[in-house]
């Protein structure tokens, strides 16, 4: 039914007699058939200038409000181009209408206060970006610091620390994470013994597998790769329940209700993850170590007393202590990117998905940058 | 006169759980037309029935003549064409601006030009009510009041025939809500909609509304005019009309 056929698409035509135009719209003149006519307006409006026009529209069947702002349009173009117009055979429904929306018509024109030059814009982009960016790290500098006085009073409190949350969380970050752990671990380690037992080969120096392996993995492997799956998992999980938590307003609630969502949401998530982490990342080291046991058996033939024994004697506790010790720095910042992001929510469902992205971006890239800042502090010291 | 919107003999149930049970009513052409009744009386399964959300699990429902049991996805695809829709939430999408939001039908599905979409879409923003900063505004930034003015220039971007509303009123203050009766009657008078409306604003049931029908017990209780409805004895219009808040109204009158 609005679906304008052929024959009653809207149409105007115009005759020039004696100087003066007269127009005569007909069809239907609504959303689905206003493309031509709109067209020919166009060309009208530019031909035609202090002229006398006489416009009849007995002739159109149907006019909706897009019809009609179409005819005000070009009406208010051609009076501003000097012309006289008369309108001829308008009806009652008509001019309801014409009053209705030219009550309505909004004589704002869209301001645009941007630059007009692309130089200018990428240079108020790179503004925009960096202002951003200072606020960013001030924001995240407030949590930090909000969330320790927080942490201080807890621990002149010790009643007001939410136990069965902290436990919680370690089941959700840590227990429910073993399998995903181990599976990378493992490949870790295989890849690892693999490329390895290629080169070494070469010397006929097999058993340095066992000091590669053993150095690499518990250094540097296992806290690295074990941080960036918990970022992965834990930390974007915190970011979306904390924003959705936010978008419902029930931080608002915990906050009439003096539950400060510092001390019930956010410090219960990084305790967890800073008691979690460290136990994951050891748990990584035996799953990677074994898995490179088992490829040294396998493709160098060392049998798994040899290899234990030589493990024993080349790999000073020295440097699972530091993959271990690394464990809490990088939990702590996993979950504290991850909140901070959380409560940045805004109040549209968009900003969840953004803001979750955002965190774990930022927290693998924060993980990656203090792993590098670990390896230079501790080479420097000789440890 | 025309009916527009036709419903006879629906059954609705959820697993066990019946919520219409044999309801029929017809709503004609240029009325405003309410569905009243208490919460969980199904009124708002009933409107979604009606639009296309839902189906019953017997019974037919004809909307501008198409019988929606036997409606082809294109004969849907030109129904929904024909009909604007407000949620009771305002349901505007949440990551386009106030101006996209109301512009996104003309854009899906006409080839007018962008300049007379914009202009038509400043016009409907006025049009409602709203002040023509608020078209780059978020939902997000918007009160409750001007989210179902959105909503509802949204809703009127095609020049629909049809017109449902759900809870139009409800969130909005009493100054608002007259007003956005006011805008709805005056809409009405001159586009020439037909309005459905869910409600259970006795006020805008008081001043407005041309007929409607009262859900209860999972039956339609009465239906007709405010008089009309008046007359039927059934404990359910009794406390709609004869409590406190309807004896009220009653004697302020019209």
């Amino acid at each position: 039914m609005t679906q304008a056929t052929q024959r009653n698409i809207a149409k105007i035509d115009q005759r020039h007699i004696d100087g003066a135009v007269f127009l005569t719209s007909s069809g239907l003149w609504n959303v689905h058939s206003l493309n031509q006519v709109s067209k020919q307006l166009e060309q009208l409006v530019k031909t035609i200038k202090n002229t006398a026009i006489e416009w009849n529209i007995s002739q159109v069947e149907q006019v909706d409000s897009a019809g009609m702002m179409l005819f005000i349009h070009y009406y208010d173009l051609l009076k501003s181009n000097n012309c006289s117009i008369q309108m001829t055979g308008t009806k009652l429904e008509h001019k309801k209408l014409y009053r209705l929306l030219r009550k309505h018509v909004a004589h704002c024109s869209i301001s645009k206060d941007q630059p007009s030059s692309s130089a200018l814009q990428v240079i108020e982009s790179v503004g925009k970006t960096v202002v951003s960016s200072t606020i960013d790290v001030r924001d995240f500098l407030t949590f930090v610091g909000e969330n320790f006085i927080h942490l201080i009073y807890s621990l002149r409190h010790p009643g007001s620390i939410r136990l069965s949350a902290i436990t919680k969380n370690i089941e959700e970050a840590g227990l429910r994470a073993l399998p995903i752990i181990a599976l990378t671990s493992f490949l870790i380690g295989v890849v690892i013994a693999y490329q390895g037992a290629v080169q070494l080969e070469k010397f006929g120096a097999n058993i340095f597998i066992v000091d590669m392996i053993g150095v690499s993995i518990t250094r540097e492997l296992a806290p690295l790769i074990t941080a960036i799956v918990v970022a992965g998992r834990t930390g974007s999980s915190y970011t979306a329940q904390i924003g959705v938590m936010k978008l419902t307003e029930e931080i608002a609630a915990m906050r009439t209700m003096g539950f400060e969502p510092h001390r019930f949401l956010v410090l219960p998530r990084i305790i967890a993850l800073m008691i979690a982490l460290p136990l994951l990342i050891f748990f990584a080291d035996i799953i990677g170590i074994a898995a490179g046991m088992f490829i040294s058996h396998i493709h160098l033939d060392l049998s798994y007393t040899e290899f234990i024994t030589r493990l024993q004697s080349v790999l000073p506790v020295k440097h699972v202590w530091i993959g271990l010790c690394k464990g809490p720095v990088f939990a702590w910042l996993i979950a504290t990117v991850g909140c901070w992001r959380g409560f940045q929510v805004s109040i549209s469902t968009e900003s969840i998905g953004r803001y979750t992205t955002t965190s774990v971006v930022n927290s693998i890239f924060l993980v990656i940058a203090v792993d590098a800042l670990f390896s230079v502090v501790l080479t420097e010291l000789g440890i | 006169m025309k009916t527009l919107v036709s419903i006879s003999n629906v059954v609705t149930a959820f697993g066990e759980m019946v919520v219409h049970d044999d309801v029929s009513l017809s709503v004609r052409q240029g009325e405003i037309y309410g569905l009243l009744g208490g919460s969980g009386s199904g009124k708002s399964t009933l409107l979604k029935e009606m639009i296309l959300l839902l189906r019953p699990r017997s019974g037919s429902i004809k909307i501008l003549d198409y019988d929606l049991a036997t409606i082809s996805p294109s004969q849907a695809t030109q129904l929904r064409h024909q009909w604007g829709v407000l949620f009771q939430g305002g349901a505007l999408y949440s990551s386009l601006t106030v101006e996209e939001n109301i512009q996104i039908k003309l854009l899906e599905y006409t080839e007018l030009p962008l300049k007379l979409v914009k202009e038509i879409v400043h016009m409907k923003i006025n049009m409602v009510g709203l002040p023509s900063s608020a078209a780059s505004l978020y939902p997000a930034e918007l009160s409750g009041g001007m989210v179902k003015r959105a909503a509802l220039a949204r809703a009127l971007v095609m020049d629909p025939k049809l017109l449902f509303l759900d809870e139009p009123t409800s969130g909005l203050d009493p100054v608002g809500a007259e007003a956005f009766d006011k805008l709805i009657v005056e809409l009405r008078d001159i586009l020439g909609l037909t309005v459905v409306m869910v409600t259970h604003d006795i006020d805008s049931i008081w001043t407005i509304v041309d007929r409607f029908a009262v859900l209860g017990e999972k039956k339609v209780i009465a239906e007709g005019s405010l008089d009309e409805v008046m007359q039927t004895e059934h404990p359910v219009i009794d406390e709609f009309f004869r409590g406190k808040r309807g004896q009220m109204r009653s004697q302020s009158g019209k």
